[in-house]
């Protein structure tokens, strides 16, 4: 016989090594391994994200390594491109020998191999017939062939359970048509074409018409999974797809328009329903299929499949009230915008960029404040354990704004601002954030609502609290007060005014920190507790006059003398504080809106998901011959008066022991002649 | 559930006796009174899930005998605690009897009990070596696993006196599918705990049961985590009705495996050799729990895609859990793999899988812990 060459030698160890065993389990431990990367560090962020949780050379050495997107990295699919490679040939390998298995009885075993069979017995026959026994093996659902030797005894060659091999059939092949689908409706030609230059993903944030054509794919693209965010009566016919550190431009056959988007809510404020109501054009014959998508809901049209994914706001018309911080005695004037998108704003003479973020119409909160659970004895434990409805206090607050305001050096403020009043300790209160980073939670400040439920009361009282006009005739009644109540002697009049004139100067120039400040520099440290709850104390009783001045300035009613009042001029003194940090000199009050939703739709077009299912369904199949059909081969040899019965099986436990044996004894039964 | 290769190979309807067709009739009649009363409320797949699930119910009682006993007593639990409730949730707490036994909570709580009980005494059992002890064992899994079934069947009904919008089944979050791990895994236990005649098992087996029902304690005592609470749009689906219970048969089988596997391991390095049954019928038992979680699991993962299909617009998305999903089918693929063309047996592929437990673990409850992605029902 010829040598092999060297080169087929090689070659042949290769496919050797590629059809074996120990090659596919390796694959599966490095996809595996590589799997958990792709779970451990999260997938698809923004690049910006990534530079700056692992630094400049890891964030580079990561990219390299294609591990932000690990799953559609070039070296990943090699894997499983070798994967496909590795069972097809296995399947190549084993399939001849299987077939030929499969079909072959084995009748022409040696007495010797079937002595040497794990189950295998000898015994007398007095009564052999061979009509019987066939008879008993077709009984018992075994396919058969007979042999007559050369010596003139027979054997009778029985096996079933032939299905087990084509389990392997089912099983492997199921793999590749797996892989197969998988790779036909990955990014892999995507790939290629970045590869070669052909498709460039666009990093610019630039209007969708202007995007260049190397950007962009057209509808003859075969598979692609991308999103597009549409504005209630506004039209999309593209989707944008992430990749990499950009975006690629998906066209799509037909327009979709969004009519309508609907949330609903359960009792308890959880989201109970997503769903958009959309039209879809066809771009060639203008058919236009209208149709509501909801989450587990998609629609499909033209092989593409409309998924509602997520949704927001799309830019809705609201209307402002500005107050001028500064000049607090004017009365506020009207503002118009629309979300998500910037405007100039000029206010006390400085220019400002107004960027709005999000409307959000709903705001559901958790009002409640719960025992602390350590509190709980053990009988109310018991309770709640029993108890599977708890009636959640969620509210909806109500609408909200978020937007900063930039001023002419690039500097930005963000705020958060609500509209309804929020009720808070048996008051009310219109709430507003702020914060000078995005990083920082917002600060709310609190500005106490009149008997309107409006914040022009603490307005009022605000520019009176700045108005150094009006101290003397404020400090005038407070004294007056003071004196009727006793409070203090004639001879302090005089200070006592001057000590109101001041405490309001230094309170409306900077809120409580300008009184802290001049106590820290003014009054010794063991005095200073002491002297603030004087001035805390005067302020107090002030605030009482700020008020009345105010309303009889503005011809407006006075308010009763009561608890809640009180705790009314309190709360604006406290706001008043704080809005000397609000950091820009306009306060805009959310007045009224008009929603307009957006709807987040995913589109997807997988043809390889007929090929994936088929798959699965073979994998299926495969795994319960593979299982649960045991091959099992039987020989009986007849002559000379003796049976030789062998049995032998894919699959050794104790069930074929116990089966050996009832086959046993049936036959001997038989053999017996009885 | 080694499918038939029975010595017995008269046709199955030849085996069945009357109570087979009872057990069936009864299903048949319960499947019908419930198409009658709420099929306007199902879609037409919800239909074709009670059809499957009534002849899948109804094969299972013919394959195991003991399963014909077991679901009519959990249902007729069930269906007392509901006559109980009269419509109004707010009986829970004053009839007696669902205070204190049959509303889903209080069942939920004595199946809690008496897997503990049913843990210590078949430890008990096994380490004096009383066979008495092991059949109360086997007993109190049994009522364990009754008063939970009960508890289950009751608190779908329950979700419902919630509110009609509210009622759904209870496999959507994490406190209802431990639940759900418990009861089939000690029904799987039993099965092969019959089929072996082996008690010493249930040491073992029980203890992974324990250790869930200490987490379904500190969730609901601590966190309340058994309140209903409503669906949320992405589980709104039929297919979670199939998709979570295959994928807890896959869980519970390979919790079995890893415990079988630990008992194994001990008999081979000679502890507790002389109390616990040959280590190659441990191996046997493993193996057939390895393989009928692996076609398990390998149904949930296809499932799971169709479902992803549906809800999040790909059969796959490399989300953490579908690839911890992947990872584990994977892992028991490569164990069945070596044991079969390998032949591999014993104290290697028992440590693996020992070990394979825990990357189910992993992807089970360290997914939703550690990692955040579209799979974040079951955050703790």
């Amino acid at each position: 016989m010829k040598k092999p060459s060297r080169h087929a030698s090689f070659s042949y160890s290769l496919y050797e090594l590629l059809s074996s065993m120990r090659f596919a389990i390796g694959l599966l431990t490095i996809i595996a391994i590589a799997s958990v990367i792709g779970t451990v560090l999260k997938q698809n962020e923004p690049y910006p994200n990534y530079a700056f949780e692992f630094g400049q050379f890891w964030f580079v050495a990561f990219d390299w390594l294609g591990l932000y997107d690990v799953y559609h990295s070039a070296w990943f699919l090699t894997i499983l491109a070798f994967l496909v490679i590795s069972t097809s040939l296995c399947i190549l390998r084993n399939g001849p020998g299987f077939i030929k298995d499969m079909k072959a009885f084995r009748e022409k075993a040696t007495d010797s191999s079937l002595a040497a069979m794990q189950h295998s017995e000898e015994f007398e026959a007095a009564n052999a017939s061979p009509e019987q026994l066939q008879g008993y093996l077709a009984a018992k659902g075994f396919r058969l062939r007979q042999h007559r030797r050369d010596d003139g005894t027979l054997v009778l060659a029985a096996k079933k359970g032939a299905a087990n091999k084509l389990g392997y059939f089912f099983a492997h092949i199921a793999m590749v048509v797996i892989c197969l689908g998988g790779l036909l409706d990955g990014n892999l030609p995507l790939k290629l074409g970045e590869l070669f230059g052909r498709v460039v993903p666009e990093t610019r944030d630039l209007p969708q018409s202007q995007i260049p054509e190397q950007s962009r794919l057209s509808t003859r693209n075969l598979s692609f999974r991308g999103n597009v965010t549409v504005a209630e009566n506004k039209s999309a016919d593209v989707v944008f797809i992430n990749s990499g550190n950009g975006y690629l431009v998906q066209e799509l056959p037909f327009i979709v328009t969004l009519k309508k988007f609907h949330v609903d809510y359960y009792s308890n404020g959880m989201p109970k329903l997503f769903a958009s109501d959309i039209v879809v054009t066809d771009k060639a014959t203008g058919k236009e299929t209208p149709a509501t998508v909801k989450v587990n809901h998609p629609l499909i049209v033209d092989g593409v499949a409309i998924y509602q994914a997520s949704f927001g706001d799309g830019g809705s018309p609201l209307n402002f009230k500005a107050w001028n911080l500064a000049s607090p005695e004017m009365a506020p004037a009207k503002i118009e915008g629309v979300s998500l998108s910037s405007q100039p704003l000029r206010a006390n003479g400085k220019a400002y960029q107004l960027e709005f973020g999000e409307f959000r119409q709903f705001n559901i909160e958790n009002m409640e404040r719960s025992k602390a659970e350590g509190a709980k004895s053990l009988t109310e434990r018991m309770h709640d354990a029993r108890e599977v409805k708890r009636d959640k206090n969620l509210k909806n607050v109500g609408p909200s704004i978020t937007f900063k305001l930039r001023d002419e050096q690039g500097q930005a403020r963000e705020y958060h601002h609500y509209m309804s009043p929020i009720e808070q300790d048996g008051a009310s209160y219109l709430i507003a954030g702020m914060r000078k980073t995005v990083a920082e939670p917002f600060q709310y400040l609190r500005l106490p609502l009149d008997d309107d439920l409006k914040i022009d009361t603490f307005m009022r009282l605000r520019a009176a609290l700045k108005n150094p006009a009006l101290y003397d005739e404020i400090a005038r009644r407070s004294t007056a007060k003071a004196m009727q109540g006793s409070a203090i002697s004639p001879a302090m009049r005089q200070q006592f005014e001057e000590s109101v004139k001041w405490i309001l100067a230094r309170f409306g120039e900077g809120g409580f920190s300008a009184l802290e400040q001049f106590l820290d520099q003014r009054v010794p440290a063991d005095k200073r507790q002491a002297v603030a709850q004087t001035y805390i104390k005067i302020l107090q009783g002030a605030v009482v006059d700020v008020m009345a001045v105010a309303n009889e300035r503005a011809g407006a009613k006075p308010l009763t003398q009561d608890g809640r009042h009180y705790r009314f001029l309190l709360d604006s003194l406290v706001a008043a504080s704080s809005l000397n940090d609000y950091g820009v000199p306009v306060f805009l009050q959310l007045d009224g809106f008009t929603q307009v939703q957006a709807s987040g739709l995913q589109m997807t077009r997988s043809p390889g998901k007929t090929l994936v299912y088929l798959g699965s369904l073979m994998l299926v199949i495969g795994i319960v011959l593979m299982f649960y059909i045991r091959e099992v081969r039987l020989w009986i040899r007849l002559g000379n008066g003796r049976v030789r019965l062998a049995m032998t099986s894919n699959r050794h436990n104790r069930d074929l022991d116990e089966d050996f044996r009832r086959h046993r004894d049936a036959i001997q039964q038989l053999v017996r002649g009885a | 559930m080694e499918l038939a290769y029975s010595f017995d190979e008269r046709p199955l309807w030849q085996r069945l006796n009357l109570a087979d067709w009872l057990f069936a009739a009864l299903l048949v009649v319960a499947a019908g009174v419930t198409y009658y009363r709420y099929g306007a409320y199902m879609d037409v797949y919800e239909q074709g899930i009670l059809a499957g699930s009534t002849v899948g119910l109804i094969a299972l009682g013919w394959f195991w005998k003991a399963w014909r006993l077991f679901l009519p007593l959990a249902g007729a639990i069930a269906l007392l605690a509901i006559q109980l409730y009269q419509g109004d949730l707010a009986r829970g707490q004053s009839a007696f009897w669902l205070r204190f036994v049959l509303s889903s909570q209080s069942a939920i709580m004595w199946m809690c009990t008496l897997f503990f009980l049913a843990t210590a005494v078949y430890w008990m059992g096994l380490l004096t070596r009383s066979a008495l002890l092991g059949r109360m064992g086997s007993g109190l899994t049994w009522s364990a696993a009754v008063l939970g079934f009960a508890g289950m069947l009751t608190r779908w009904y329950e979700s419902y006196l919630i509110g009609s919008d509210i009622g759904h089944i209870p496999v959507s979050n994490l406190y209802e599918v431990f639940v759900l791990f418990c009861l089939i895994t000690a029904l799987m236990y039993l099965y092969y705990e019959a089929k072996f005649a082996a008690r010493q098992m249930g040491a073992f087996v029980l203890l992974v049961i324990s250790a869930a029902v200490g987490f379904i304690l500190w969730y609901t005592f601590d966190r309340q985590a058994h309140e209903i609470q409503p669906l949320i749009p992405a589980l709104q689906s039929w297919w979670m009705k199939i998709h979570v219970p295959a994928n807890f048969v896959g869980y519970g089988s390979f919790s079995i495996a890893a415990m079988l596997g630990i008992a194994q391991l001990l008999v081979r390095y000679g502890w507790l050799k002389d109390k616990l049954p040959s280590a190659e019928m441990l191996d046997e038992v493993m193996y057939k729990a390895i393989a009928v979680g692996f076609l398990f699991f390998t149904i949930a993962t296809i499932l799971g895609a169709m479902w992803a299909a549906d809800a999040w617009g790909g059969y796959w998305s490399w989300d953490p859990k579908e690839t911890w999903a992947l990872i584990v089918w994977l892992n028991y693929a490569a164990w069945l793999h070596v044991r079969l063309v390998k032949g591999w047996r014993g104290t290697p592929l028992a440590w693996w899988a020992v070990i394979g437990v825990f990357v189910t673990s992993f992807a089970f409850l360290g997914v939703n812990m550690f990692l955040s992605g579209l799979h974040s029902y079951g955050t703790l």
